[in-house]
């Protein structure tokens, strides 16, 4: 058994190992130094029913990883973004969403077409491991726990536990996930698209907060700079390197819970590497659904995310909020 | 999280007292074709993040003393869960429901005020509001939530 020393050290080298060789895939989807962000829309996705088409939705996958990386085959397309060593026999953890319950959380059918595609470029089942705060939001997602690594795992941190000494940046001081510290090479980060009460958004960063063992800590100030604090942490920055996140289907107003009387279908995948740039879409997004129902801004009601530019000041880095250094694609 | 089974310990703070409330959670069948399925889940005001995370903070700041939650199904088909969200207060109740409100709604007679939705319906009731929320929309929907709601106001 190795030492929480030795996990918490190996973590950072292969973090370190991690961001130098997908550096090389982010260099390749930015464009004159812009941080690049896919919006790739199908709206026909739901078909004919209330549930997205398993095969639409594997399609517009396919469709935003070939606009983001450039490689129209799927498995040139993901072998750009997936690091060779990990590639190789590293875990790469699917961090989902579902913590607003069955009707707003990471859909699975989105969750499946990664794992799906994820094999298809060598990665063994039992190293991808779809993971979440417990069972319940693992459920909530349409998902089954899972240990066996014959098979896909799928399980939360109420199995895997938390480091038992906190990590710290700035104002965060948290306890991490073992899943995160100490079995994943890399993770996807698979959040879904809200609109937060207290943060104002909940996306890329936010969805860091089902990593800790208590978020509650983070939550002053709208979360700010608490999120922005959060991503710091070394082992969070550097494993968290990749997002598709799910914009499926979303709540405009009142979440992060469901309210279905503020659903909206944005029928959507945004994916990007940069955080920061990726939040700032997705604030965009929502106030353009909250335009578009008569409702004001985020702004103007006191919630706009202000976390977002914290993330980008010089203090964080952790990416651009900047509009004109957003390589934005709608495909 | 504090879980129980069936019971929510209600705090009257205006009151000063401490009273315990009767189960607010329809049995199954209690209400035709409604199916209670799995354990009532109880929060402390404290713990509610765990439940809500970032919509807790509003229900804090209007004296949400605990949340208890169920989820059910009718007829086997369509899925819904239960919130009563016990307040220090009526105000607390009535200050929630008035927030959430939009102009799609319609009213209901129902506890001390009432609206639904396709798919939801809220009430409050003394310091008690309740969501009912039904995550897929089906014809019928409206109605089937709207008489669960009225089973809940009954237990309350």
């Amino acid at each position: 058994m190795k030492s929480r020393r030795e996990f918490l050290k190996e973590a950072a080298a292969s973090a370190v190992l991690l961001g130098a060789a997908e550096d090389l895939a982010l260099a390749a989807a930015s464009q004159a130094g812009k941080s690049k962000v896919v919006v790739a829309r199908d709206a026909s996705l739901h078909g004919a029913g209330t549930q997205p088409d398993e095969q639409r939705v594997l399609n517009l996958l396919d469709k935003a990883m070939a606009a983001y990386t450039g490689h129209d085959k799927p498995a040139a397309a993901w072998k750009s973004v997936i690091p060779p060593k990990v590639l190789a026999g590293g875990v790469i953890g699917l961090k989902v969403n579902g913590l607003g319950g069955r009707g707003i959380s990471t859909h699975a059918v989105l969750i499946l077409a990664v794992a799906e595609r994820l094999q298809q470029v060598g990665v063994k089942p039992g190293n991808i491991l779809v993971w979440d705060r417990g069972a319940r939001d693992l459920a909530a997602c349409g998902m089954t726990v899972n240990t066996d690594s014959s098979r896909m795992r799928c399980f939360g941190n109420d199995v895997a536990g938390y480091e038992d000494e906190p990590s710290s940046w700035g104002a965060a001081h948290v306890k991490l996930a073992k899943i995160l510290t100490r079995e994943c090479a890399m993770v996807i980060n698979m959040p879904i698209l809200k609109d937060h009460g207290m943060a104002g958004v909940t996306f890329a960063m936010k969805n860091m907060y089902g990593v800790v063992e208590r978020p509650s800590d983070l939550h002053a100030n709208r979360c700010n700079p608490g999120v922005a604090d959060l991503n710091c942490i070394p082992v969070v920055r550097d494993k968290v390197r990749f997002t598709i996140g799910d914009a499926i289907s979303s709540v405009y107003d009142g979440g992060p819970g469901f309210h279905p009387e503020r659903l909206w279908y944005p029928n959507a995948l945004v994916v990007g590497s940069d955080r920061v740039a990726l939040d700032y879409t997705a604030w965009q997004m929502l106030d353009r659904q909250r335009a578009a129902v008569k409702m004001p801004s985020l702004e103007a009601v006191g919630h706009a995310p202000n976390y977002i530019a914290t993330a980008a000041d010089a203090a964080h880095r952790l990416g651009t909020c900047d509009p004109s250094r957003i390589h934005l694609v709608e495909a | 999280m504090v879980a129980m089974a069936c019971m929510i310990a209600a705090v009257v703070a205006g009151a000063g007292c401490k009273k315990k409330a009767a189960n607010p959670f329809p049995a199954t069948n209690a209400v035709a074709g409604w199916e209670k399925a799995g354990d009532t889940r109880t929060f402390a005001a404290k713990d509610l993040w765990q439940y809500i995370d970032g919509e807790a903070e509003q229900y804090i700041k209007a004296g949400v003393v605990s949340t208890s939650t169920a989820d059910y199904k009718f007829q086997g088909k369509i899925e819904a869960t239960v919130d009563v969200y016990t307040m220090g207060g009526a105000a607390g109740a009535r200050q929630i429901l008035e927030t959430g409100q939009t102009g799609d709604a319609k009213s209901l007679s129902l506890g001390d005020a009432g609206i639904a939705y396709a798919q939801s319906v809220s009430f409050r009731k003394g310091p008690y509001l309740v969501r009912v929320v039904a995550y897929d929309a089906a014809p019928g929907t409206q109605e089937a939530l709207i008489a669960l709601a009225h089973g809940v106001e009954a237990k309350l």
